[in-house]
């Protein structure tokens, strides 16, 4: 719309060479009204819960329970029950902190880079995926606080004064990761929160016109008073901007100091520079998988492929597809420095990844992680909603995977042969794993029941009828 | 909204934060002052089986701390001294007194007199008392004034930021070793003498405590 701007006369050569006006994708499909948004979007919410719903919320409970299970008994029992043993002394734990924290990124990278960016497709998905990161942050957080074993002690990650006095090691990236994670969570959900705030009183006015006055001042209360006056959505979009600003360093930051847990010991295989980019890579290709996982579904049910276009597909697909090939050539720049270097131990802690005892890890990570998102190219693939489905399920996969072959293999054979061992999860640990997809979903399903799922004054505005000047300006 | 929210929700928002910087300063200064050793230590003074005074044996009548507490120049531990101890004068002196029953039924029957432990270092933390002893460190200085206790008080925190403390500066702890056991000593030229004296010792006898973590979890 923008691109037909000018300011005073065009320079003459224009009209010479006559550019093609290439249209703007339609954000939203059908020519839909502003009042079709508001029903569509409110009505999930009004409606009566489906059965799907509960079937699905039942489940995700029973999934849920195996985490609290599971960490009931670690605590009563200690930190043993985990597999964890020399020389591998991080193993699923901080697997499971990095593929759910890394999924968390991409909504941070929707939500605020692509808002600075004016990448309009953001606002259709915008919503759940930043429900998406609080809600994977959420998960991250259960395995580091666990694995300290005493969990009573886990407020010593904090610099706060006691009698003790213990005081942390700021030289440590561990310490930075407490104020990474807890900062990236704080901000996640204030920027969610802002952004729910004018969909929250549109819940609130509609509720109280159908009588229903707990849901009204539920919905009320949060809304904090918003009435749409002038001078509040002049506030908000300052407000909003001035988070997306402050998210936007975010989405780098965290997973660069994650990667730094590692690179910035001695360890082979983990004491590498190409780890910041990489790891933020990975997180938002893993981050842009779990949110194709969960849009897909989710448009199909509440047929919503008007406001979730075939176009924003396209573009997650596309975004996929870049941050893949850029973990792919991660890993090819890994065995490059490894043998360029000339280090024997690194050399050999890359050689074993891919053919020594956990190979078949390696092998799952690069067929999911560097192969799957090659089929992004095609406009065939990217038009099969079940196809795509499919490959997003891969690519979650693909990075769990990258994480274990990162963090074991590498501590499994380090310098001396005399600690060399091998780790296998224990059950408690498995199950505790899994749990955590079932705290995600009941989480992602109370948020899609009782929360507008996507930002409608945000979707109204890129509408056709959002822009008075019908792209002409 | 009016017809949702009386207008005295307008100001709910700035009430909120009030009273979270209120009852979050609030909490913060009762935990720092209720939940740490300094109050939750200090201050306990169980019933004894005997009521044992250290005032009338150590203060009035001069008896040294290492007469009962025989080891506690040369072991990690300093001993409680068995009912022989005790009757090696009270077999002449007070022999009939009813309050010291226990102590003569424990000295016929071998059984230990059943004293109420008052400072208990955790299981966790390795001190040696021998060490402490020896380099000058006074009894006073983790146990308070016991010269002048009735009944023995738990006077000092004994925290571990209470033993770092020292360890990072132990000049205004350290005295000459004859003096340690002479509990309301203080040095004739205040606290001036004191450090220098101090530094003295530290540097002569090379004292080096550790602040690892190791150094006491071993």
């Amino acid at each position: 719309m923008s691109h037909s701007d000018s300011s005073g006369a065009q320079p003459a050569i224009l009209s010479e060479v006559d550019p093609i006006d290439f249209p703007r994708a339609t954000l939203v499909e059908n020519d839909r009204s502003f009042d079709w948004i508001t029903d569509k979007i409110c009505g999930i919410i009004e409606g009566k819960t489906p059965t799907w719903w509960w079937v699905c919320f039942a489940l995700a409970c029973f999934v849920a329970t195996w985490t609290v299970a599971g960490i009931t008994y670690l605590v009563a029992t200690g930190v043993g029950v985990w597999g964890h043993a020399n020389p591998v002394n991080w193993a699923w734990d901080i697997v499971n902190f990095v593929f759910w924290i890394g999924i968390g990124h991409a909504g941070t990278l929707i939500s605020a880079i692509l808002c600075l960016l004016r990448q309009k497709w953001r606002t259709s998905i915008n919503r759940a995926a930043e429900a998406m990161t609080i809600f994977a942050v959420v998960c991250a957080g259960i395995f580091p606080v666990f694995h300290v074993g005493r969990v009573w002690f886990a407020w010593y990650l904090f610099p706060i004064p006691n009698s003790n006095y213990l005081w942390q090691n700021f030289r440590s990236p561990l310490e930075w990761d407490v104020f990474a994670v807890s900062t990236y969570g704080t901000v996640s959900v204030l920027f969610w929160y802002v952004g729910l705030i004018p969909d929250l009183a549109i819940l609130r006015d509609r509720f109280y016109k159908a009588g229903n006055k707990t849901r009204s001042f539920l919905y009320g209360f949060f809304a904090m008073g918003w009435r749409g006056a002038n001078r509040h959505w002049s506030n908000y979009e300052m407000a909003y901007l001035i988070l997306a600003g402050v998210s936007t360093p975010l989405v780098l930051s965290v997973h660069t100091i994650v990667s730094f847990d590692f690179a910035v010991s001695l360890l082979p295989g983990w004491h590498t520079t190409i780890f910041p980019p990489y790891f933020v890579a990975g997180a938002i290709f893993s981050g842009f998988g779990m949110v194709l996982t969960l849009m897909l579904p989710l448009r199909a049910i509440y047929k919503l492929e008007d406001l979730i276009t075939q176009y924003h597909i396209d573009c997650m697909c596309k975004i996929t597809l870049a941050t893949g090939t850029i973990v792919g050539y991660a890993y090819g720049m890994e065995f490059f420095i490894a043998w360029y270097g000339s280090n024997p131990y690194e050399g050999f802690a890359f050689i074993n990844r891919a053919f020594g005892h956990y190979a078949w890890a390696y092998w799952i990570m690069i067929s999911c992680n560097v192969i799957t998102p090659q089929f992004f190219w095609f406009k065939a693939v990217r038009e099969n909603t079940a196809f795509v489905w499919i490959l997003s399920i891969f690519v979650n996969v693909g990075m769990w995977f990258e994480r274990f072959v990162i963090i074991v293999t590498s501590l499994a054979r380090d310098f001396l042969p005399s600690s060399w061992g091998y780790y296998s999860p224990s059950i408690v640990e498995i199950f505790t794993f899994f749990g955590t997809f079932g705290v995600f979903s009941v989480l992602f399903l109370l948020f899609i029941r009782f929360l507008p799922i996507m930002p409608m004054a945000e979707i109204k505005a890129v509408t056709p009828q959002g822009d008075p000047h019908h792209g002409a300006h | 909204m009016s017809h949702l929210f009386p207008k005295l929700a307008n100001r709910l928002p700035l009430q909120i934060i009030i009273f979270l910087v209120v009852a979050g300063g609030i909490v913060t200064a009762a935990v720092n002052y209720y939940a740490t050793p300094k109050y939750t230590r200090v201050g306990y003074a169980p019933i004894q089986p005997v009521p044992f005074s250290h005032a009338l044996h150590n203060g009035d009548l001069g008896i040294d701390c290492r007469f009962c507490h025989s080891t506690v120049e040369k072991a990690g531990h300093a001993a409680v001294p068995t009912s022989q101890t005790c009757m090696n004068c009270h077999s002449q002196v007070k022999n009939q007194s009813a309050l010291l029953a226990p102590i003569r039924a424990s000295y016929e029957s071998g059984d230990s007199v059943e004293w109420v432990r008052v400072h208990q270092a955790p299981d966790y933390v390795y001190f040696d008392h021998a060490v402490h002893v020896n380099r000058g460190v006074s009894c006073v200085e983790c146990h308070g004034q016991v010269n002048e206790m009735e009944v023995v008080t738990h006077s000092k925190p004994l925290s571990m930021g209470f033993c770092l403390d020292c360890h990072r500066d132990p000049a205004p702890s350290l005295r000459d070793p004859k003096l340690v056991t002479q509990l309301d000593w203080e040095h004739p030229e205040g606290k001036a003498g004191q450090r220098a004296d101090g530094e003295k010792f530290i540097h002569d006898w090379n004292i080096n405590p550790p602040q690892s973590c190791t150094g006491c979890h071993r």
